[in-house]
């Protein structure tokens, strides 16, 4: 599937969009969730895993997966967690205000090369947001995938991101939800420990399953040792990359990664493309 | 070039390679100025050959050569009158093609509703002509016209420009200490991406260039100079110094399965040494040729009612370059001088089918401690513990 080419209306590909908040949501203390509506409302038709540059009016332009649902190209949407400069001035972004949008961007995570498979959907900390279209679109076309396993990670329960969905799912018989957080108080039930415990005893054939994976690079990195360890080989094993990134556009450079421009090539890799660079530090 | 529409041309004796002297050189220059172009040529500024505005022959560096070596340049009389007896400086073509610093646009916001509007900076193409570039730049404008406007976006200001450019090469009867083009398989010899080639023939009998024609443009240029025919001989001269040039090169790099090497040993510890040496000032990346990363600078006026976005070259010598949040991706110059140097030399042949270096030595040059990256690769290819392996790249070809 080719993911969508990007809306551009201005003569330089470095010119942004205009796009204006409908709603904002707050998922944590930290982290929240626009609706934007893109160029006076036209649809934006996206790929999941995907992302934009999200222009601040002179503070600057990041970029952020697009984190809504992909069959439903009406709205777009965003969730950020506030780092720095540029997602501080997002957070005070309330409806009726504007923002430029540039996109979307990049490669998508490979839901139809996984049909007929079993899926596994492993994401740490904001990594759930460029992977919940994924998850939208396998509920969406349920029959065409076997199991469907769910593991995510959080610093802490209050840090969990799309808490109410995440109980919706994890209602569903048809899909397995395991959640686990790296502290909690006792009122916490669910599990405590590093994501990777959770590999072992989740319930996908490795020698017929694609993972997905989006977090943290050591989070990711101990994530595919684990995945290897039960059996389930690079080449079916995807995750999402992420450096500095100025332009989206494969112009900038600053995106390299080896051979790679995360940007165009990227940001999410089939793992035995990046493998022997992942073990290569400050790389 | 490959932008430009071809004119229809009927061969005719104006094909033949002709002999310019010096004062139709002088004619060459007017009559591209005539013409709308702006002349941009060698001239000598503060003690280095730079790339200038020229009008007139006596603009550029006659009678001047210089030295060159691993952090040293120094430029030194010649005993003749040779116009280009001398090779590089410190200025690429570059900056004529991708400005070092650029407003890509402005926007205004309303009082009202806070909505903005975007005005884009109107794209400045002048008819520029450039005068004296060399076989490794020829090859270096090749690469970047790769890297601009080779993929899926175009970068419309670097090719507007390259539109509106004219190419005068000149073959280098001479090189630097610091020259390795043939080992880059770049030059001496000029042989493609130009509309007009000089070689400069002096001795004691006569002092005149050699013209030869690489586009229509070029040859209904020469056309218009009225200069003589040249015989064969005077092509086998020009020829034979060129030739000489390509002996007296000294520096050499041994390009063989060079990626393999460097992406085989990415862990080997030549990295730190030469870390211990580079101080990561960036001179190298602002004067390579090839060098194309660039940053953005989004800011407002003090009202905050009016924003700019600046694009301004950038180099991966910089700690903010690779930053995300939590801290930069490649925090010691081991790792700055690694991702340069395998960019160059390695990964730039995946990304863009060439080599990222075309030998002309200016990194070798400007570098204030005479970093030398041939003398880099030939440490790591002599001590090479880990045999060059199948790399991510090739795997990364098969999966994709
Ligand atoms: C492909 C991709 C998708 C992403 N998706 C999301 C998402 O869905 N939600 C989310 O919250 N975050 C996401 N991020 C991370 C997000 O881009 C950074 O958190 C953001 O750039 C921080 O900017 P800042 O100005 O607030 O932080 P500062 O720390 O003030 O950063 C200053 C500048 O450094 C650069 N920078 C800093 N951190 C990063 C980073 N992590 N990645 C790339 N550049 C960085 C930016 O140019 C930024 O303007 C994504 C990053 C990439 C590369
Ligand atoms: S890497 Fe050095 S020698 Fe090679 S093209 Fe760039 S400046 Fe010239
Ligand atoms: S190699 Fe030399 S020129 Fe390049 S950053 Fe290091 S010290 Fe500066
Ligand atoms: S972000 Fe500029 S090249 Fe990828």
């Amino acid at each position: 599937m080719q993911p969508p080419t990007p809306l551009q209306t201005a003569a330089h590909p470095m010119t942004p969009v205009s796009g204006r908040v409908l709603r904002r949501r707050w998922e944590t203390d930290d982290t929240f969730t626009l609706d934007i509506e893109v160029a006076g409302g036209r649809p934006f038709p996206f790929a999941p895993g995907q992302f934009n540059m999200l222009y601040l009016f002179g503070v600057g332009e990041v970029p952020i997966s697009i984190s809504g649902d992909p069959d439903d190209p009406s709205k777009l949407t965003h969730t950020t967690r506030e780092v720095g400069v540029v997602t501080r001035a997002m957070r005070r972004l309330r409806p009726g205000d504007t923002l430029g949008v540039r996109g979307p961007f990049g490669s998508a995570w490979p839901v139809s090369e996984a049909e007929g498979r079993d899926v596994v959907v492993i994401a740490g900390g904001i990594g759930l947001a460029p992977l919940r279209p994924v998850v939208y679109h396998l509920m969406r076309h349920r029959l065409r995938y076997n199991r469907i396993v769910i593991l995510y990670g959080a610093r802490s329960p209050e840090d969990i991101l799309y808490a109410k969905e995440l109980g919706q799912w994890s209602a569903r018989l048809d899909v397995e939800v395991l959640v686990t957080v790296d502290r909690a108080a006792r009122r916490w039930r669910g599990n405590v420990g590093v994501i990777t415990r959770l590999i072992p005893r989740a319930p996908f054939d490795p020698e017929n399953v694609v993972a997905m994976v989006c977090g943290p690079e050591i989070m990711m990195s101990f994530t595919v040792l684990e995945l290897h360890r039960r059996g389930v080989a690079s080449e079916r094993i995807h995750v999402s990359m992420e450096r500095n990134m100025k332009c989206a556009i494969g112009l900038c450079g600053h995106c390299q990664y080896g051979p790679h421009f995360i940007c165009k090539d990227g940001p999410v890799f089939r793992f035995d493309a990046v493998e022997d660079l992942f073990r290569v530090r400050e790389f | 070039m490959a932008r430009r529409t071809p004119k229809t041309h009927t061969p005719g004796p104006d094909d033949a390679p002709m002999l310019l002297d010096v004062e139709g050189l002088g004619r060459l220059i007017a009559l591209l100025a005539e013409e709308g172009y702006v002349v941009l040529g060698p001239r000598v500024r503060d003690g280095a050959v730079v790339y200038d505005e020229v009008r007139r022959v006596a603009d550029l560096p006659v009678g001047w050569t210089e030295e060159q070596a691993p952090g040293r340049y120094r430029l030194v009389r010649r005993d003749d009158e040779a116009v280009f007896g001398f090779t590089l400086g410190p200025h690429a073509w570059k900056r004529s093609l991708f400005p070092p610093r650029r407003r890509l646009w402005r926007a205004e916001r309303s009082e009202g509703d806070g909505a903005f509007t975007i005005a884009e900076e109107p794209v400045e193409a002048p008819k520029q002509a450039f005068l004296g570039v060399r076989a490794c730049e020829l090859a270096a404008i090749a690469v970047q016209d790769r890297v601009f406007m080779g993929g899926a976006y175009v970068d419309p200001v670097y090719a507007a420009r390259r539109a509106n450019t004219f190419i005068v090469a000149v073959n280098c009867t001479q090189a630097a200490a610091t020259c390795f083009c043939a080992s880059m398989d770049t030059g001496p010899q000029a042989r493609s991406g130009f509309d007009l080639a000089l070689t400069e023939l002096l001795d004691d009998d006569r002092h005149v260039f050699l013209l030869e024609a690489g586009t229509e443009t070029g040859r209904s240029f020469a056309a218009r100079l009225s200069a003589a025919p040249a015989v064969p001989e005077d092509v086998a001269a020009a020829r034979a110094v060129v030739a000489r040039t390509a002996e007296a090169l000294t520096r050499t790099l041994d390009t063989d399965g060079i990626r393999d090497l460097l992406f085989g040993n990415l862990d080997h510890p030549r990295w730190d040494e030469v870390a211990s040496r580079c101080l990561a000032c960036t001179n190298c990346t602002l004067v390579c040729p090839t060098c194309f990363c660039s940053t953005v600078e989004d800011t407002t006026d003090l009202t905050g009612a009016v924003a700019e976005r600046w694009q301004t070259w950038d180099s991966c010598f910089t700690m903010d370059f690779s930053y995300i949040h939590g801290g930069s991706v490649r925090k010691t110059h081991r790792a700055r001088y690694r991702q340069w140097l395998t960019h160059k030399l390695a990964s730039w042949i995946d990304q863009f089918g060439t080599s990222g270096c075309v030998g002309c030595g200016r990194c070798i040059t400007w570098c204030p401690v005479g970093i030398d990256l041939t003398e880099e690769v030939r440490a790591i290819r002599e001590s090479a513990d880990i045999p060059p392996h199948t790399t991510s790249a090739n795997q990364a070809q098969a999966g994709r």
